[in-house]
């Protein structure tokens, strides 16, 4: 099955060809700020080099950083209003409570509290006050909100008043866009609503970016279907990610984890993804990335949908090396996707890591006279400070003291020592420079089941195993080649107090993408 | 005496949340309550124990309910003020300090909101020097101070006192009434004087949150252990290094009852660890013999960040830390185990002392 893996990062868009486990081709272009400027380059590049024919092509898989960039830059929100049901309850801490004021400001800010939502038995809390809520509604659209994110107290157990709310929505505003909080996160009100709001305010973006895909990869004479890679390392279609663009957010890191731990065939290891202007460490286990425990803070904000568990650090290939008297330090300041242009390697002005890692031996790239007059004592300072916050980092990802396997991958994996402490060792695996876009290639299909069972305690294994069934199924209904899939992941909550053993069952099934499949 | 101001409260929840033993409800709405409170009413006074005249007026506060669903349907933030005045109103006298019941999440935080809104100090002390799920599970009750009369408030207003026959019926009422109020209610309780206080709270309790807090950030922040530095500071050590292989829960009589199956790393590689938990975890279990067990504390903490994990949020492939901390030694008592030692919670085997770090 011939599949196009394209990673659109802040500083790169790299794309591979990759025919079954064989990659024919990698290259690597500039990100353009349109993103797509980039796309039609590495198409380009990609056709060049190897010869591809468009028609053959079977599957595009994008992965791309620019709805969470937008989100970390603040820019190109839309006006959001988070209307919430729950009152009298949950006043104490209404929508935005926790964010970050610039956010707050980039969003436009509008917090509105309505009656209603639900008590943990399923009785309203109040009841559905439509007067209420269209004043609130009028009051939003008057204060400049467009987009809407509606969030209700225990709505994943029953989302009738966001559904009810989205009705009015639709029927004064046809076509605005609604976020659900139960479509979008867990139990957890503000963790699911800080979610469903940053969502709703990526949404317009969201569309002019999927219109953009689509078209650049029509205009290369590609008539496959596109997939838009999620957090977990699995796929959705483009009108799955105009709605839901939070479900992209992670899958830089996710992608760039996959494809080393199939370039390298280590299941298990640490990964550090260097890029232009950061390093992201995680951990693979049995070849997923573990996820985080806890809720993930997002640009500031606090919100519970599945992340990758990640740390980055503000050292990348174009980031500014800074000599003064109190010390050498790298970066987090970076010339970024001008790293081609303001490198020294590159006949720049600007001292970078790149042009330090070239001086100092690591690595072959640009003009390496160019960085011949650099003093060594500042070279080796500039490259010590890299190497201890590596692996630092490394460190503090690893689950024991136990030395792990780094696979580095990434543009920028040029930074990273042979010899890095608390590594058992490094591999650095071919195409290492594109396994972002390698991983989005073979990103798998995934299933999942979300619901509120009753759990008599005999009859646990049955339950789970009626659930177990139900996300192979769908995972196979969305396209996964049926015998490939498997149970990734299981989650048990029960809710307490609620009569019969009500326990909230989360269960995932990832398996390959399917040539016959529905979708592909 | 001295001021707490918004900025001391994340390393006081952390703190908390680990002398929660993996109860007491989400630190992380608690420190919001109690940031919203402090950022409005300003700064709280926290004094000592022995800085309280043997007169003073204590009334405690706590919200009661189950953590899920207090995570879901947050506070209107009338509920804590709304069960201390109901409380005042009905022993006709105003509190002149306030005080913590227990170290948990949540409930170390609302003391906050409770001192800030009443506009009272708050005293450095708590009832129990952990979390408990039943609210006749105080030292004060060793000494027999009455939790009643007491005041239930929810968020629609509604409030209810009580008379009860010795601290057990408190807690059956009270929670039979939380239950209507949605699960999630404000309580205010145990009114004691000074004196009471003086004899059988627990002394520096939040102090103490604030440096097990403190050392786990400054531990990650100085890329050293987190789980060594809150284990040095509790006076703890760690029992067992592993990762979550299986979690099974039950919800029986109204507590969220479970266990957790740990598969040992590093050192303890080749061992497992039961883990059994009723909202804060009671018995650590090593290769078939206890070897942490109520009332002394089980702190589990994520190995690398040293967060500490609830029961509520332990799932699968979690690479955790147990540790165990040597609990108030008049938990230890005959009188203290009946009330919240392994018998009372069900299990069969005899309580034996932890023995925390060798000094």
């Amino acid at each position: 099955m011939l599949r196009l893996g394209i990673d659109v990062g802040g500083t790169n868009t790299d794309a591979v060809l990759i025919d079954g486990d064989r990659v024919l081709g990698a290259v690597k272009a500039s990100t353009t700020a349109d993103v797509t400027g980039g796309i039609v380059t590495a198409l380009g590049d990609l056709r060049q080099a190897t010869g591809f024919d468009p028609a053959a092509v079977q599957a595009v898989m994008i992965g791309t950083t620019h709805f969470i960039n937008a989100l970390v830059e603040g820019e190109r929100l839309a006006q959001t209003a988070a209307i919430r049901f729950g009152l009298p309850a949950t006043r104490a801490l209404p929508p935005l409570v926790d964010w970050p004021d610039r956010l707050v400001t980039a969003i436009g800010g509008h917090s509105h509290l309505c009656h209603g939502g639900h008590e943990y038995d399923g009785s309203p809390i109040a009841d559905f006050d439509e007067a209420e809520f269209r004043a609130v509604l009028d009051r939003a659209v008057a204060a400049g909100a467009t987009s809407f994110a509606l969030s209700s107290v225990f709505s994943p157990v029953n989302a009738e008043f966001e559904t009810r709310a989205a009705e009015i929505i639709a029927e004064q505003l046809p076509g605005a866009p609604v976020s659900l909080s139960h479509e979008i996160g867990r139990m957890g009100l503000l963790g699911r609503e800080n979610a469903t709001v940053v969502n709703a305010a990526l949404r317009g973006l969201a569309d002019q970016v999927a219109t953009g895909l689509l078209r650049t990869v029509a205009e290369a004479g590609i008539n496959a279907p596109v997939f838009l890679s999620q957090n977990d390392g699995t796929l959705m279609d483009v009108d799955y990610a105009r709605r839901y663009p939070v479900a992209t957010f992670a899958s830089g890191p996710t992608n760039s984890m996959r494809g080393a731990a199939f370039l390298s065939r280590l299941p298990s290891c640490a990964v550090v993804d260097i890029g232009g202007t950061t390093s992201d460490v995680g951990i693979l286990q049995q070849g997923f990335p573990r996820e985080a425990s806890t809720d993930v803070n997002v640009a500031g904000v606090q919100t519970n949908f599945r992340m990758p568990d990640v740390l980055s650090i503000g050292i990348g290939g174009g980031s500014h090396v800074l000599h003064q008297a109190s010390g050498t330090a790298v970066g987090p300041a970076s010339v970024g996707y001008r790293l081609a242009q303001e490198a020294l390697v590159f006949g720049g002005t600007r001292l970078t890591a790149t042009d330090v890692a070239v001086a100092g031996g690591r690595a072959e790239v640009g003009d390496v006279s160019l960085v011949a007059h650099l003093d060594k004592s500042v070279v080796d300072a500039a490259l010590r400070f890299v190497d201890d916050r590596l692996a630092e980092v490394v460190d503090r990802m690893r689950a024991s003291a136990e030395p792990v396997p780094v696979v580095a991958v990434g543009g920028g994996s040029i930074l990273v020592p042979e010899d890095l402490a608390g590594a058992s060792r490094v591999v650095r695996p071919d195409h290492f420079a594109v396994a972002n876009a390698i991983g989005a290639a073979i990103a798998q299909v995934g299933g999942e089941v979300d619901r509120v069972y009753s759990v008599v305690p005999q009859q646990r294994d049955t339950v789970l195993d009626e659930a177990r069934q139900e996300a192979v199924d769908r995972a196979v209904a969305a396209g996964a080649r049926p015998g490939s899939v498997e149970i990734v992941d299981i989650e048990e909550v029960p809710l307490a107090y609620l009569p019969g053993n009500a326990t909230r069952i989360r269960v995932k099934a990832v398996g390959e993408l399917s040539l016959g499949g529905p979708r592909a | 005496m001295r001021e707490i101001t918004a900025d001391h409260l994340p390393d006081l929840a952390r703190g908390a949340a680990v002398l929660g033993t993996g109860g007491g409800g989400d630190p992380f709405v608690g420190r919001l309550l109690a940031e919203q409170a402090l950022k409005r009413n300003g700064p709280v006074t926290l004094l000592d124990l022995d800085e309280i005249d043997d007169g003073a007026f204590i009334v405690p506060t706590a919200f009661m309910g189950a953590p899920t669903v207090m995570l879901e349907k947050l506070p209107s933030g009338d509920e804590i003020i709304g069960a201390m005045r109901a409380l005042e109103e009905l022993l006709g006298r105003k509190a002149t300090h306030t005080v913590s019941i227990e170290a948990g999440g949540l409930n170390s935080m609302s003391p906050f909101v409770a001192a800030a809104e009443a506009g009272v100090p708050l005293i450095d002390a708590d009832g129990m020097g952990r979390a408990f799920p039943e609210l006749q599970m105080l030292l004060p009750t060793l000494g027999d101070v009455q939790a009643s009369p007491m005041a239930l408030a929810d968020e629609r207003g509604n409030s209810v006192t009580l008379r009860t026959d010795g601290n057990a019926w408190a807690e059956r009422l009270a929670r039979a009434a939380t239950v209507e109020m949605g699960c999630s209610a404000a309580v205010s309780l145990y009114a004691l004087t000074g004196r009471q206080a003086k004899d059988h709270l627990v002394p520096g309790t939040l102090t103490l949150c604030e440096r097990v807090g403190r050392a786990i950030r400054e531990a990650r922040e100085g890329h050293a252990d987190p789980v060594t530095a809150a284990s040095g500071v509790l006076g703890g050590r760690t029992v067992f290094t592993g990762k979550i292989s299986d979690v099974q829960r039950t919800t029986t009589g109204g507590f969220a009852r479970g266990t957790a199956r740990l598969t040992g790393l590093d050192a303890d590689t080749g061992s497992a660890l039961e883990l059994s938990f009723q909202n804060e975890n009671l018995v650590a279990t090593r290769d078939g013999e206890v070897v942490v067990s109520v009332p002394d504390l089980i702190c589990v903490l994520d190995t690398d960040s040293g967060e500490p994990v609830t029961t509520e949020t332990l799932r699968y492939g979690l690479r955790v830390s147990v540790l165990g901390v040597p609990c108030d030694p008049r938990w230890r008592t005959p009188e203290g185990l009946e009330l919240a030692g392994p018998g009372y919670f069900g299990y069969a085997h005899e309580y034996v002392p932890f023995r925390g770090a060798e000094v």
